[in-house]
């Protein structure tokens, strides 16, 4: 149904044939694509270390990976739903509004910093409520729904703060956020990201949870005959999105010491890129949570190797679309190939015996 | 992409057909003419507005408003034709950020050109990028979603690297063209008359042609629609293309109403397209060029309005996004409504 929506069009019945073919292709096509995407990661980082001046210091590994923490920890849930074929469209506009609600609770209400942060967390969960209950709830298509919250909690976070900014948080929270971990250069915040990640791997390998989300993204259907409560599974999806975008708020907003209304605007489609781009496909069904984490890497590192190499910030925008592009179009086109391949050699050999 | 799904009729079986109260069935057949509602909203906002404050309908406002919307109308109405047969294209934004500096970039390179080459010269820079829109999703076979995401940054990236940080200002650019953006003939800004004909010859293609009415079949069921002999490919291609030459006449007009022109023009603007499209009551079952339109002026005369009722202007995009939300609800419960009357109908004449 919602993953339907996402299909450009549903398989026909003249396809079958052809698209059984495409699919056994993409599985095999999509088995190494984890594999392909560490490679073209390690191959990025050598060729930049090598190549760019200053990329391979630990100052800018530091810069590197914390301007990463927001993207790789919107990207965590994001790979969820889009595995179950349904997709938010509104997770940067609800790290906007749980920056300026941060904002706003420290100007004015004189609660504790630790509390504020779990208030923002608790509220991005409810925003993410919202989104769960359109989509299950009334049963209305995630792509639609959350363009729409996409500009509804942008507006609001606008509202919240207007065109002000607080900046005046702690100057030991604010160094928190960009401290490394001592003795390296590796930002400490680096390690919830991880452990985010790890829970979040765990959750979508190694439980049946996660087997049934892949079930829905296949077919939500038949996953509901299996005995799959998909409406229920999707809402806490939506949930946990929410929560998770809370934190990226948090962590925004002490990372650039400055919570204003226009916070992340546009970082929901470098995330659906680096969803993408690490495999997952976006019919739902298909894809890991180890290629998402060098998925968001490479997009890292190139973007931060073309901007130390001089290229403007805004031009990278090039490098990012024309990736999402060949991420979706390759690994079809991969596909396609083999299918004909592999119906020649079929032809060949019908005419051999 | 469906923006509004059919699916899942099965919750409507438990809904009581609907009794006979005449009323009723008055309110719903209001409702579901999306336009003739659209058209009552935007008539109660103005005159809420007008009550605060009378001189929002003198005739200046007027042509402000007009002026204002002229653009996210065409805008709207070649996103209908694309939407209809189950895609989006989200990159309407930057193929008019593209096309409004390549305009400023021709006047610069060559003061002389008359206008109406710039805008063929805009329209079809517009309808080349359609071309790459259609052409990945034809032969890739991926959501149009995707693509169209990938091309909102690529083609923004583009009009990025070109004009590396420079700005084109009105005074590069000659008189007669930025007239174009301020004229009024009778009254009427010819920016918004330019609209007008694009509404209604999209309008009229889609309810009287047969490959129009093609486009309505093909978004309903593309499966359906291969089998009975319409060739989908070739019309989706050549949706995103019309949709491409649309957002480039809407670049060109864009460069002739402002002047100045950076890099950044039309930023985000592809998601006050889509609202107005879906707003505007265009969805998978239907929709016309006209709800569309309609669904940007309601948009834009919203901004204005807000800020004659001294409503912070800030709220301007979250009621945006609750109109989205309110809209595609209000599709849901009308599609959910008629599939419970069919089927009343169809019990009582079995």
């Amino acid at each position: 149904m919602a993953h339907d929506s996402l299909y450009a069009a549903p398989p026909s019945a003249a396809d079958t044939e052809r698209e059984a073919g495409r699919l056994a292709g993409l599985r095999g096509a999509l088995g190494s694509w984890d594999a392909a995407i560490v490679a073209a990661l390690v191959v990025a980082v050598v060729l930049a270390g090598l190549s760019v001046p200053n990329f391979a210091t630990g100052r800018n590994a530091q810069f590197l990976l914390l301007d990463l923490v927001p993207l790789a920890l919107l990207a965590l849930p994001m790979t969820l739903i889009v595995i179950t074929g349904e997709i938010d469209l509104s997770v940067a506009s609800m790290v906007g509004l749980g920056s300026t609600l941060m904002g706003q609770l420290w100007l004015s209400s004189g609660l504790s910093l630790e509390l504020i942060c779990v208030l923002v967390v608790l509220l991005g969960a409810a925003f993410g409520a919202v989104n769960g209950l359109f989509v299950t709830g009334f049963g209305l298509p995630s792509l639609a729904v959350t363009i729409g919250t996409l500009a509804l909690y942008r507006g609001l976070s606008f509202v919240v703060l207007g065109d002000q900014a607080v900046a005046d948080f702690p100057a030991s929270w604010t160094a928190a956020a960009v401290q490394t971990i001592p003795g390296t250069s590796i930002p400490a915040a680096v390690v919830p990201v991880l452990l985010l990640a790890l829970v979040f791997g765990v959750v979508l390998h190694a439980t049946p949870a996660g087997r049934a989300l892949y079930a829905m993204g296949n077919n939500d259907e038949a996953a509901t005959f299996a005995g799959v409560s998909v409406a229920r599974t999707k809402f806490w999806l939506f949930v946990v999105s929410g929560a998770v975008c809370g934190l990226a708020g948090v962590f925004w907003t002490l990372r650039y010491a400055s919570a204003r209304g226009d916070n992340a605007t546009g970082l929901e489609l470098t995330v659906v890129t680096a969803v993408l781009l690490g495999g997952v496909s976006i019919f739902g069904g298909r894809g890991g949570l180890l290629g998402v984490v060098a998925g968001v890497l490479l997009l890292g590192v190139l973007r931060n190797a073309l901007q130390l190499a001089d290229v403007d910030a805004n031009a990278l925008t090039i490098v990012t679309g024309t990736l999402l592009i060949v991420s979706v179009v390759l690994p079809n086109a991969v596909a396609d190939v083999r299918a004909r391949l592999h119906r020649r050699r079929q032809r060949a050999h019908l005419t051999a015996s | 992409m469906s923006l509004t799904d059919t699916g899942a009729p099965a919750q409507a079986a438990e809904n009581p057909p609907p009794g006979p109260g005449r009323r009723r069935g008055l309110t719903e057949r209001l409702l579901a003419v999306r336009e003739l509602s659209l058209l009552l909203a935007l008539g109660a906002l103005i005159l809420v507005t007008t009550l605060r404050n009378d001189r929002f309908l003198s005739g200046q406002s007027i042509k402000d408003l007009l002026l204002g919307c002229a653009i996210l109308v065409i805008l709207a109405v070649g996103q209908t034709l694309v939407i209809v047969t189950r895609n989006v294209d989200l990159s309407v934004g930057s193929i008019l950020g593209l096309v409004a500096f390549a305009t400023g970039e021709l006047f610069l390179a060559a003061p002389g050109t008359p206008w109406p080459v710039a805008l063929l010269l805009g329209v079809a820079l517009g309808a080349v990028c359609g071309v790459v829109n259609g052409g990945l999703i034809a032969v890739a076979k991926v959501p149009a979603l995707v693509i169209t995401l990938g091309t909102l940054y690529a083609f923004r990236g583009i009009d990025y690297y070109w004009a590396a940080g420079r700005q084109i200002n009105a005074a590069d650019m000659p008189r007669s063209f930025l007239r174009l953006g301020n004229q009024t003939v009778l009254g009427v800004p010819a920016l918004f008359l330019v609209a007008l004909i694009v509404v209604a010859a999209v309008g009229f293609y889609l309810r009287s042609y047969r490959s129009g009415r093609e486009l309505y079949a093909i978004g309903s069921e593309p499966a359906a629609a291969r089998l009975s002999g319409i060739p989908v490919g070739r019309r989706v291609f050549a949706v995103f293309v019309a949709n491409g030459a649309l957002a480039g006449l809407a670049g060109v007009l864009y460069a002739a109403r402002f002047g100045t022109l950076d890099a950044a023009a039309g930023t985000g603007l592809e998601l006050q397209v889509v609202a107005a499209a879906v707003v505007g009551g265009v969805a998978i079952f239907g929709g016309s060029a006209y709800g569309a339109a309609l669904g940007a002026v309601l948009l834009t005369t919203i901004g204005s309005s807000l800020a004659v009722l001294r409503i912070d202007p800030f709220w301007q995009q979250a009621v945006v996004g609750a109109l989205i939300l309110a809209a595609i609800g209000l599709d849901r419960l009308l599609a959910l409504r008629m599939a419970a009357r069919l089927r009343g109908r169809s019990a009582h004449g079995a």
